[in-house]
């Protein structure tokens, strides 16, 4: 689903990634763990092409992402879901026009839109706040209206760049399992965190990134890698 | 296609009453522009009106004789200017059918031309010219005759309102070009408010993968509505009040002197259109220049 080649991005002389091998597979849950500065945010610009790779190839499903002209991102991203740690909420939209959005962006019918949008609501268990605005919404409540925002056109990729970074432990874990479920449905989803207690309980591959290398790659992981 | 023009439609409405006092501010500047605009317009279609008329109809050189100049003088007069080089014919107009022709063309107020004690228009002769820049030359040959009262020929006339009229075309030009500038930099700013409030959603909906024309449809549209409100506003404004202006002109006095004005729904059909593609353009210019920097990335 997502492969990273011989990929390298230099910032003047400092590398951000350097030479980076990698490859995710359809329907895997993976952490990608590391300390700040490692290259985290670099890895998932890369894949967003929010910024160019200065060397090797990039993947995401059938597109290549490195040589994609740049009149095709909005295709791309619309491949990706992506949740933020700051929730990226439309402030003055409702949270229903929030996830009705992403479908507005690709043209869907009316129709169709009445139909999704409801289901997504309730899947991330907001339904009742349909109508309300983001400020009058909960952190947690939040980050399931940007979940539903992120799913709601079905992407085969989600990225999820630290998104309990804002949430106490028991709304992070609410919205884990919802993650869980998501990926349940088949959705490859690449999780940047360092919430070492969920990483640890999760089980799940762990990608550990330092000074722009990956220095590790768990299938049953842990955050901190004990000898 | 129709979906996303929906979108924007819908979208442009909500910012349009959001921000309801720029938009104003926006649609003043360009309904002030394009009253301008229509006034040099009125200006030069009606003195274009006026020069022609004058063209055609004072293409004449009107002599008036003293009186003491006999029939058979006058006569010799009019063989002699028979022969000069440019004349096309040349009439004998005389006292009586001076004032018959003034009755017949002041109309229903000729009337007033009945408790005249004495006749006071003199004996005249009339010369057609063959083309109008002759008259100069005709003219300068007859001034020495004998007998001549007064000379009057139009061509100095004519040429002063041609003359007029290019300068007032010229001044138009350069007038226009500045305003349009300036509304186009007044409805960016206006749009430009709104965008920048709205830079970090903007953000977002690229995010979430929308193209730089879905994000720019609302406030395309939200230019192309303030410009059709702005000339819509405008052509009503000077209807009104070119319609007034001709029946005040088409009642009175003015009728003697056949001064005629454009008729105004000629105007208004040939205005509103040029008004309308101005506006719009104006206000879709103006909101995709706006824009520029925030997408441009
Ligand atoms: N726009 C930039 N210009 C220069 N250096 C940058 C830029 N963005 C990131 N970097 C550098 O690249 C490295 C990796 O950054 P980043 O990917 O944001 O790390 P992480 O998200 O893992 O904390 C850091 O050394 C950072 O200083
Ligand atoms: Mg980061």
């Amino acid at each position: 689903m997502i492969k990273f080649e011989n990929v390298s991005k230099l910032y003047g002389s400092n590398a951000a990634l350097s030479n980076v091998n990698l490859s995710i597979g359809k329907g895997e849950f993976v952490f990608l763990v590391g300390p700040s500065g490692a290259g985290k945010s670099t890895f998932i610009k890369l894949l967003l092409k929010e910024i160019e790779a200065t060397e090797g190839k990039i993947f995401l499903g059938d597109l290549e992402v490195t040589n994609l002209p740049n009149r095709k991102i909005p295709v791309l991203r619309r491949n990706v879901g992506i949740v933020f740690q700051d929730f990226r909420l439309l402030p003055r939209k409702t949270v229903y026009e929030n996830v009705a959005f992403a479908m507005n962006i690709i043209h869907a019918s009316p129709r169709s839109i009445r139909r999704v949008v409801p289901q997504a609501l309730s899947l991330v268990g907001i339904s009742d706040k349909a109508n309300k605005y983001p400020h009058e919404l909960s952190a947690g409540e939040q980050q399931r209206v940007a979940i539903a925002r992120s799913i709601i056109n079905n992407p085969s990729v989600l990225i999820a760049d630290e998104p309990t970074g804002n949430l106490d432990p028991d709304t992070a874990w609410e919205i884990m399992r919802l993650l869980v479920q998501i990926n349940l449905r088949g959705t490859t989803i690449v999780m940047v965190t360092h919430a070492k207690e969920i990483v640890d309980k999760m089980e799940k591959r762990v990608i550990g990134i330092e000074r722009g290398k990956i220095i590790r790659d768990d299938l049953r992981g842990a955050y901190k890698y004990h000898v | 296609m129709f979906r996303a023009s929906a979108y924007s439609v819908k979208q442009a409405c909500k910012q349009l009453i959001r921000n309801r006092n720029m938009c104003t501010a926006s649609i003043f500047s360009i309904t002030s522009m394009l009253l301008i605009l229509g006034l040099f317009f009125i200006l030069i279609v009606n003195i274009n009106l006026l020069a022609q008329t004058a063209q055609s109809q004072f293409d004449t050189i009107q002599i008036y004789l003293e009186d003491d100049v006999g029939e058979e003088a006058i006569y010799e007069m009019q063989n002699e200017m028979e022969t000069i080089y440019g004349v096309k014919e040349v009439t004998y107009i005389d006292k009586e059918e001076a004032l018959v022709i003034m009755k017949k063309r002041w109309g229903d107020n000729g009337y007033l031309l009945d408790g005249l004690e004495s006749n006071p228009f003199p004996n005249s002769l009339e010369i057609k010219v063959n083309k109008l820049e002759d008259a100069d030359a005709v003219v300068s040959r007859i001034k020495g005759m004998d007998g001549i009262e007064d000379i009057k020929y139009y061509q100095s006339v004519v040429e002063k309102l041609l003359n007029i009229t290019n300068f007032i075309q010229l001044a138009g030009m350069v007038l226009i070009v500045i305003l349009i500038i300036i509304s186009i930099v007044i409805v960016a700013n206006t749009v430009k408010l709104t965008v920048a409030a709205r830079e970090k959603e903007i953000g977002i909906m690229k995010y979430i993968g929308a193209t730089n024309w879905f994000i720019r449809g609302p406030f395309f549209v939200e230019g192309i509505i303030i410009g059709i409100i702005g000339s819509g506003v405008s052509v009503a404004i000077i209807y009104f009040f070119y319609k007034k202006i001709i029946e005040a002109f088409s009642t009175q006095a003015f009728v003697m002197f056949s001064i005629g004005l454009v008729p105004h729904e000629f105007l208004i059909n040939h205005l509103i259109w040029i008004f309308i593609s101005l506006g719009v353009g104006i206000g879709s210019l103006g909101s995709i220049l706006s824009m520029r920097k925030f997408l441009d990335t």
